[in-house]
């Protein structure tokens, strides 16, 4: 990474991590996780089942408001603000200071991720007070909560490029939700025919697939997560972000900061 | 070499929901700055000043022209660290303390690790920010943050200095300041390109300056030449609270002025009027032409009448 892209990434993280509302996010967050200890404890025999799935589910969740919350006010809010002027009248180029931001948000999300999931082993020590080697998977998971995240911020901040904060949050919210629902839409284009084939199998593959990225309940009931998901999962995440940030550079580059 | 030079620059807006609205904000422009001048872009709002310094920035693409700053393309990253620019009413990260805001800036712009203190704590004491250095940005006063904007404009010590409006939002001695720094910057050998519609900066600052009007450029020259005019006028002040009976039958414009006297009258009656106040005792001041002032010149230029020839009309 050059030294323009991390500095913009450092000042992004820093900015994120004094803002204030970052702050109450992770806060509830972590009522989550004790509100799932709450449960846990109601819950007789399947408290692990219940903490590791609402648990990761909290995590996941605040995580990809935060992702939206703030990556959708990347770019625009320092074009609202003017900041980015003096930024770019300076030898930064313009697609350096589109990856400083999108390392700045994975990385805060990263750190938050961390915090949040010393939540979760917390309450999972706390209702079942022994780890099992399964546990592990709960790792994975994190993992692949993190890439569901990394998606997020290149889609909010390729939003970003060119449109509102309100537009880029409805937009970014939208396709996390259609996203989720990725592996449904691929299976319904496989039951359909001609035109309507086509474009429900175009839409299938254009959309992020998170629903790939999903494995809460699997390690939730202690089943092992194949090495070669993870494998897949990281290439698709590393090829839809690049490809996304492509575009949000693409349109940034030409894009007039009135 | 010329530090800046603009070659027809152009710059289109496509308004409205479609994009089918056109508007002109900046007609083919063309324009050379000397290297180690302090350049003047004067013009009311709205005239296309900010327009130009954000296409030489790289912030927006002309729809035609080029310009080049110091011999190099707008979009090369050597010539952007040999600049420093103060946008309008700038405004800053204002989670960041001053020393953390000129750190970054400092670090984007190439500066040496092991100078940026050094440098930053220069710039802070130059622009009186010293006590204020570890203090958020967001608790910075108006005038504040436009010295923080000026420290930042100036840290890694640019060839060529761009400044929009910088006395905007500043008091009379936050004003002066700005002055001062400019001074020093052309002491320094620096150029300096500043738009602004306070016409007395410029006037006591600009070497030459540029007069732009609904994005067409109406005139350009040193201060000096395009005040040169002169009315065939002449202003004469004296100590005293009596105007001599001749010389009110000379045609002038008289003035009074706590105990001294001012008038203004044609040229060829001068030295009646010397000799009608010699005559009366009465201890003469200055004599001086009266010429065209930047005002006068500024508001011609933009199609209104000047001053003294609206004087002139009440008269």
């Amino acid at each position: 990474m050059n030294s323009r892209i991390l500095h913009i990434a450092t000042n992004t993280f820093r900015e994120a991590v004094r803002d204030r509302v970052l702050y109450n996010l992770i806060g509830f967050a972590l009522l989550m996780s004790a509100a799932a200890v709450l449960v846990g404890q109601i819950s007789i025999q399947i408290e692990r089942l219940v903490v590791i799935n609402l648990g990761l589910t909290a995590v996941s969740l605040f995580g990809i408001v935060i992702a939206i919350f703030i990556g959708i006010g990347l770019v625009s809010k320092e074009i609202d603000k003017r900041t980015l002027y003096t930024v770019l009248s300076r030898p930064v180029r313009r697609w350096e200071f589109i990856a400083g931001k999108f390392f700045g948000l994975s990385g805060t999300l990263v750190v938050n991720t961390f915090f949040m999931a010393i939540g979760v082993f917390a309450a999972l020590a706390y209702v079942s007070h022994h780890f099992e080697s399964s546990d592990v998977g709960i790792l994975v998971a994190l993992y692949f909560i993190v890439l569901q995240f990394v998606i997020i911020t290149a889609l909010a901040l390729f939003f970003s490029s060119f449109s509102t904060p309100i537009f880029s949050a409805i937009f970014a919210f939208w396709l996390f939700v259609i996203g989720s629902f990725a592996q449904d839409l691929r299976n319904f284009a496989h039951m359909t025919h001609g035109l309507a084939h086509w474009l429900a199998t175009g839409a299938a593959y254009l959309v992020p697939n998170f629903s790939a990225l999903n494995v809460i309940s699997q390690v939730a009931h202690g089943e092992p997560v194949p090495h070669r998901l993870i494998l897949l999962n990281t290439a698709y995440v590393l090829v839809y972000s690049l490809a996304v940030l492509s575009g949000a550079v693409l349109i940034f580059e030409r894009r007039n900061l009135k | 070499m010329r530090a800046i030079e603009i070659l027809g620059l152009e710059k289109i807006y496509n308004a409205g929901f479609w994009r089918r609205r056109s508007k002109r904000a900046l007609r083919p422009l063309t324009l050379a700055v000397e290297e180690g001048e302090i350049f003047g872009f004067l013009g009311p709002n709205g005239a296309g000043k900010t327009t130009t310094l954000k296409i030489l920035m790289g912030l927006v693409f002309p729809t035609s022209g080029s310009a080049r700053i110091l011999g190099m393309e707008l979009d090369d990253p050597r010539m952007k660290g040999q600049i420093g620019f103060l946008p309008e009413q700038p405004y800053f990260y204002d989670h960041l303390t001053a020393r953390e805001l000129l750190r970054y800036y400092g670090q984007l712009s190439g500066v040496d690790a092991t100078q940026l203190s050094h440098k930053v704590d220069a710039v802070l004491e130059q622009v009186r920010l010293s006590e204020s250095a570890n203090v958020q940005l967001r608790k910075f006063s108006k005038g504040m943050l436009q010295r923080a904007g000026i420290a930042q404009a100036i840290l890694h010590d640019p060839k060529v200095v761009f400044l929009d409006e910088p006395m905007s939002g500043l008091d009379p001695m936050g004003r002066r300041e700005v002055r001062n720094l400019i001074e020093d910057l052309k002491a320094k050998g620096k150029t300096v390109f500043f738009s602004t519609h306070i016409l007395s900066d410029a006037e006591a600052l600009c070497d030459r300056v540029a007069i732009i009007n609904q994005g067409e450029l109406r005139g350009v020259g040193a201060v000096a030449e395009l005040t040169a005019s002169v009315h065939g006028k002449v202003e004469i002040v004296w100590h005293g609270m009596s105007t001599p009976a001749g010389i009110r039958s000379m045609g002038a414009e008289c003035h009074a002025a706590g105990d001294t006297m001012r008038v203004i009258l044609p040229e060829e009656n001068q030295d009646a009027a010397l000799e009608a106040l010699r005559r009366e005792h009465l201890r003469v001041i200055s004599v001086v032409p009266v010429r065209t002032s930047l005002e006068d010149y500024f508001v011609a230029q933009l199609g209104g009448p000047a001053k003294s020839e609206a004087v002139s009309a009440r008269g």
